[in-house]
Parts: C-alpha cells; sequence; structure tokens
C-alpha cells in the first residue's frame, strides 16, 4: 500500500511537472561536454556490471534498484 | 541449484546436514532482465552496437563458479536496436568439511536472453524475454519499460513492469514446484549541475509459490540430548513483497574523475530490512586508461521466521535456516583498470575496450552459526558464527562498432 | 494476489499517462523568421568569420560539439552537401561549442571538413541562438533571415537539409 502511494506520487508530480513547459533547463545542451564523458555514465561496464549485481543477489537478501541510465549527452 | 553437502558426526549418530548456497539463480535471471531493461534506455539515441565478451569467476564460501557472458547488441534503421545475451555459470561446490559422504558437486546453468529497444523522439521503449536452465531449475521472465526524457534532457523517467516464473525441481525426484514473481520499477534520473547528476531508484518485488530450497533443513535441539539437534524441511511462506528504494549520486571533479555515492533501503514482508552503502571513484590517465576504485557495505536483519536453531520441531508457522535471510553484514572492496582504443585501429570498430575488475567479499554473519566447525564436539547452538570471503573476478573485451 | 492486480492496473494507466502528456511534449518547431543575429567568431581557416559579412549567399549555421554522437554522423554529409552546393552561393559554418577546442580539433582528425568550423569557447553564439538541442541547424537565407530549424540530427534529416538549401539557393 504504502509502496503504491510513493510510486503514485512521483508519477503525479512529473506528469504535473510535465505540464509547465515554463521550466528552462538550467544546463544547455552545449554546456553538457562533462556529463558526456563516459566516465560520468552511471552504467559504464555493461555485462561487467550486470554481473555483480547478480553475485550480490546471489549472497544477499536484497533485491532491486540497482540500476539506473541517465545524463550523458542529451544528443536528439 | 547447488548443493553443498557437509556431513557432521556428532556423539550419538550421524546427520546429513545440507547447508548450501540456496537460489541465487533463480535471482540472476531477475537480475539480468531486470538490468538490461535499464541498459538500453539512453537519452535520445539508441545504444550503440557492440559486442561485449565477459569472464566471469566466483570464488569463494566453497564455491567456485565461472563462465562466459556474451552480450550483443545491433540497430536496425533508426529507430529499432535488438540485442541478445547468452551466459553460463559452471559450478563447482566442494564440500566445507568431509567426514563421510563427500561430495563434490558440478552443474551448470545456462542463460539466453533476446530483446527489442525501440526509439521514438524522447520516447524509448523496451522489451526482452529471458530463459535460464539447470539441471533441477528453471526460469523464464520478460519484461517492458518505457523511458522517457524531459526539460531539455535533464529529467529522465523510467518505468518498468516484468513478470517470472520459476519451476523448482529436485534432482533424482518427480518434485515440482512453480514460482510467480511480478516486478514494478520506477527511476528517475535527474541532471543537477553540469558537473552533477542523480538517481533514484524504487523497485516492488512479489514473488508467489514455492519459496524454499527444497534441499535445505532447518535445526531444531534434539528433544533427547540438547547437546544435539535434528533436521526438518524448511517450511516458508508462499509469498513475499519487497521493496527497494535507491538514490544516487554522480559528480564530476574538475581534474577529470568522478565520484558516485549510492544508498538503498530494503524492506520485506519476512521482515528482512536492509541498508546498502558504496562509493566508486573512478580516475582516468589521458583518453586510454581508466582507473577505478570502490567500496561497498551491506548489512541486514533476519527475517522473523530465520533462526539458527529452534527450539523444538515445529516450533513456528514458518521455520527457515538459510543464512541469507539471517542478520550479517558483507564488506566489499575492489579495484578495477580498463584500456581503450579508438576509431582506426581495428577496421569498422569505433572503439575497442578492455576490463579487469577485481572484487574482494566478505561476509561476517551475527546469528548464524558454523555447523561444520569444532569436528562435532561443539554443543549445538554454541558453534561460532560464520564467516567467509570470495574473490570476484570479471575480466572483459568490449567492441563498438 | 488481489494487491498484484491493483497495482497492475495502476501501472497501466500511470504508463498511458505519462505517454500521452509526453506525446504533446514533443511538439517542434521548424519554421522560422526573423533577422539572424550577428556574430564574430574564430575559425580553424585562420581568419575571424562574420556573418553578416555572409549576406547574398544561403547559410547553414550548425551547432556541434566533439562528445556529441549524432554530431559525427552529420559531419560527412554536410560535407557532401556543401560540396554540392558552394559554386551556387551556398556555405556551412560549423559553430563547435566545446570549451576546449582541442577536443574539436581532435574530432575533426578523425572525421576532416571543407567547411569552415568556428569555436564558440564560451558559448555566447549559442545563446543569442537559444540553442536547446545537440546538434542545432538553422538555415538562414540570402537576406540573412532564419528561415528553418532542425533540433538534434536523425538519419533521413540530410535530405530535409538538401531540399531546404535548393529552395533558398533559388531565391
Amino acid at each position: 500500500m504504502k509502496t503504491h502511494l510513493i510510486i503514485g506520487l512521483l508519477l503525479l508530480s512529473l506528469v504535473g511537472m510535465s505540464g509547465c513547459s515554463g521550466i528552462k533547463p538550467w544546463v544547455k545542451p552545449y554546456e553538457r561536454n562533462n556529463l558526456a564523458d563516459p566516465i560520468m555514465s552511471l552504467d559504464r561496464h555493461g555485462a561487467a556490471g550486470s554481473y555483480i549485481h547478480h553475485v550480490y543477489q546471489a549472497r544477499e537478501g536484497a533485491r532491486g534498484a540497482e540500476g539506473g541510465a541517465g545524463g550523458g549527452c542529451g544528443c536528439n | 541449484m547447488v548443493r553443498e553437502v557437509a556431513v557432521v558426526v556428532t556423539n550419538s549418530s550421524t546427520y546429513n546436514m545440507i547447508n548450501k548456497m540456496p537460489f541465487f539463480k533463480a535471482f540472476f535471471v531477475l537480475l539480468i532482465t531486470v538490468n538490461s531493461m535499464l541498459m538500453s534506455a539512453v537519452a535520445g539515441t539508441l545504444p550503440v552496437d557492440s559486442v561485449d565478451i565477459l569472464y566471469h569467476r566466483y570464488d569463494g564460501g566453497g564455491m567456485e563458479i565461472d563462465g562466459p557472458f556474451i552480450l550483443l547488441r545491433k540497430s536496425i534503421g533508426t529507430q529499432v536496436s535488438v540485442n541478445g545475451h547468452y551466459y553460463i555459470d559452471s559450478v563447482s561446490a566442494a564440500s566445507i568439511d568431509v567426514v563421510a559422504n563427500a561430495s563434490e558437486y558440478t552443474e551448470e546453468r545456462t542463460e539466453i536472453s533476446a530483446g527489442v529497444d525501440f526509439l521514438h523522439e524522447k520516447t524509448m521503449i523496451s522489451t526482452g524475454y529471458t530463459n535460464s536452465e539447470e539441471n533441477d531449475f528453471e526460469a523464464k521472465s520478460a519484461f517492458l519499460s518505457i523511458g522517457q526524457d524531459f526539460f531539455g534532457d535533464l529529467t529522465k523517467l523510467t518505468m518498468g513492469y516484468a513478470r517470472g516464473w520459476d519451476e523448482v525441481g529436485q534432482i533424482e525426484s518427480d518434485f515440482s514446484e512453480d514460482v510467480d514473481r511480478q516486478i514494478y520499477k520506477l527511476g528517475v534520473s535527474q541532471v543537477l549541475t553540469k558537473n552533477a547528476l542523480m538517481g533514484l531508484d524504487v523497485e516492488t518485488i512479489s514473488d508467489e509459490g514455492y519459496l524454499n530450497n527444497p534441499y535445505r533443513s532447518y535445526r531444531y535441539f534434539d528433544p533427547a540430548d540438547e547437546n544435539n539437534f535434528l533436521t526438518a524441511r524448511e517450511i516458508y511462506p508462499e509469498t513475499r513483497t519487497s521493496t527497494a528504494v535507491a538514490v544516487r549520486g554522480l559528480y564530476y571533479l574538475p581534474y577529470r574523475a568522478s565520484i558516485k555515492g549510492e544508498y538503498r533501503y530494503f524492506s520485506d514482508s519476512w521482515g528482512i530490512d536492509a541498508h546498502t552503502y558504496e562509493v566508486l571513484y573512478v580516475h582516468p590517465f589521458g583518453r586510454q586508461w581508466t582507473f577505478e576504485g570502490r567500496v561497498r557495505r551491506y548489512s541486514q536483519t533476519s527475517a522473523d521466521f530465520y533462526s539458527d536453531i529452534f527450539s523444538h520441531e515445529g516450533a513456528n508457522d514458518f521455520l527457515a535456516r538459510d543464512k541469507e535471510l539471517s542478520t550479517y553484514t558483507g564488506i566489499t572492496y575492489g579495484g578495477g583498470v580498463t584500456y581503450e582504443l579508438g576509431q582506426g585501429v581495428i577496421p569498422h570498430v569505433n572503439k575497442l575496450k578492455l576490463t579487469l575488475l577485481v572484487d574482494y567479499l566478505k561476509y561476517e554473519y551475527d546469528n548464524f552459526r558454523d555447523v561444520t566447525a569444532g569436528n562435532g564436539e561443539l554443543a549445538a547452538g554454541t558453534e561460532p558464527f560464520y564467516e567467509f570471503d570470495a574473490w570476484v573476478t570479471r575480466a572483459s573485451i568490449t567492441f563498438e562498432y | 494476489m488481489k494487491k498484484s492486480i491493483k497495482s497492475n492496473s495502476i501501472l497501466r494507466n500511470f504508463i498511458m499517462t505519462v505517454l500521452i502528456s509526453s506525446i504533446a511534449f514533443m511538439a517542434q518547431a521548424n519554421e522560422l523568421s526573423g533577422a539572424a543575429p550577428d556574430f564574430t567568431l574564430k575559425s580553424n581557416q585562420g581568419k575571424n568569420i562574420r556573418l553578416q559579412e555572409l549576406r547574398g549567399q544561403v547559410v547553414m549555421l550548425n551547432f556541434w560539439a566533439s562528445w556529441c554522437g549524432p554530431c559525427r554522423q552529420e559531419m560527412p554529409l554536410m560535407d557532401a552537401l556543401y560540396k554540392k552546393y558552394e559554386k551556387l552561393g551556398f556555405t556551412i559554418l560549423a559553430v563547435n561549442v566545446d570549451e576546449d577546442s582541442a577536443d574539436a580539433d581532435g574530432f575533426l582528425k578523425s572525421v576532416p571538413v571543407t567547411f569552415p568550423v568556428l569555436y564558440d569557447n564560451d558559448s555566447k553564439v549559442s545563446e543569442i541562438y537559444s540553442v536547446d538541442a545537440m546538434p542545432t541547424t538553422v538555415m538562414i537565407d540570402r537576406d540573412g533571415n532564419k528561415r528553418f530549424l532542425h533540433r538534434g540530427y536523425k538519419e533521413g534529416y540530410e535530405i530535409e537539409y538538401e531540399k531546404q538549401v535548393k529552395k533558398l539557393v533559388r531565391e
């Protein structure tokens, strides 16, 4: 029940925000050179990255919320 | 599934104590499927065509597991990218402390998957299917996820749903039970400044079915002699619902390096609470060499129905002695190096990357005892707490086209 | 079990909401009007280049960066376009937005082009043109007016570029 509430609120706020086209991006597309650097990637290692999460899931009781994607060059 | 068979001789008789690594492969399928969801959703552009070949190896706690992991991505046109992977776990489990009935155990698990990413403007839709098989366990799963960029690509929202179907078996037996799994994922990543990025992820997993490991037992004090124990098959609830919330931040350091911090909170309907902290530092030298170092700390408190030793048989409705459900802490120290070659060295290849990552894991249990310690001379429930360490090695070569 | 069915439909509703609202978000303006703001920038051909001095020619103003993948794809196609229409009074000005021009030069070594490359290290011109995507292309006619805008680059955009250049060159 609590999780549904959290997820619901998050989604609602984001959908609501998407309507506010008045918010101008504060980091311009031409200012993204550091963010586009491969060392700023949340997932640098592809297969190797997936594998270590597998090792932890096998040894530990916790699971989930391991990954992330985003940032980058923001091209197109 | 993996069985580690250790035999303990006590004063009065011999018991088979089954003490093994539970369902780690069930979770692997989940994991790879789930991570494929996020790996492909990149802002505005399809994933790069690539071939990723990894050799993976886990060495510790009486087990050695290694094998290949091959991941392929190919774009078709400007909107579609297909991917697939092939993975093998080759397991050899040596018994911890063998007195009689020594049993070195080998097994192999194979996993394959196929998926598609579809890009339209700022929306990325991904889907995939995975199948995992070994001689006493089969798992299938499928997922669908949607990624969307907002605010001039400063915000990325990802939502995903996955479904899993496991068939739990037992070798040399007709035993067969099912597990049905549902996963909901929500992720937001936000560019904060020219040098900082943060992410928030929420994931809820719901399992239903036979959630035990059929080879494992719990123990209880022998009513005839409280220095000994007897065993009986575990009884688990038929459902498990868990939620994990993680926050991560990535910062670009002015001399060209990056630092990432992560925290994850986990809680489930079995009473387990866990905290994970991790820090990763990446330091490149020029455009070809990159070094990294990481530290991670994991801690969890036990499930409500877990106990190292119960007072008597059938003490509760549910009884488990799986060490993964106990109270314990795990620390990881890891490092790695990557070497990259750009265009021009190999025809048609834009980038060639060689990576070596090594991690040292150490786990210490607070309420799970090592029954194989003391050669059967220790009274039940007084054995030392279990601990183990492991080395994890990842060596990969990646080609980007 | 009941719980999971309920959250199933809740999730579906939210997916639809996000998709629908994002589709609304995707509006793209392609036609422009008004004078193209003037500027002067250092070029890779030795001298400074001022936009106003190119009045009478059709100018394709392209903003790019060394770290931008689609820019890499676009460059050779732009070069072909330049070679084809240059004699008809057409030029391309590729404004590089890297803070460090060495990154741009490195990129140009592996993707060489024949049209002028300008260096906008402090992003002044990018701001004047309200660049909000990478890459961005603005088509400027012989009178110095902005006519067409392209945000980002996807395979097939070069067909649009050529159509627009052909049209503007005939004016």
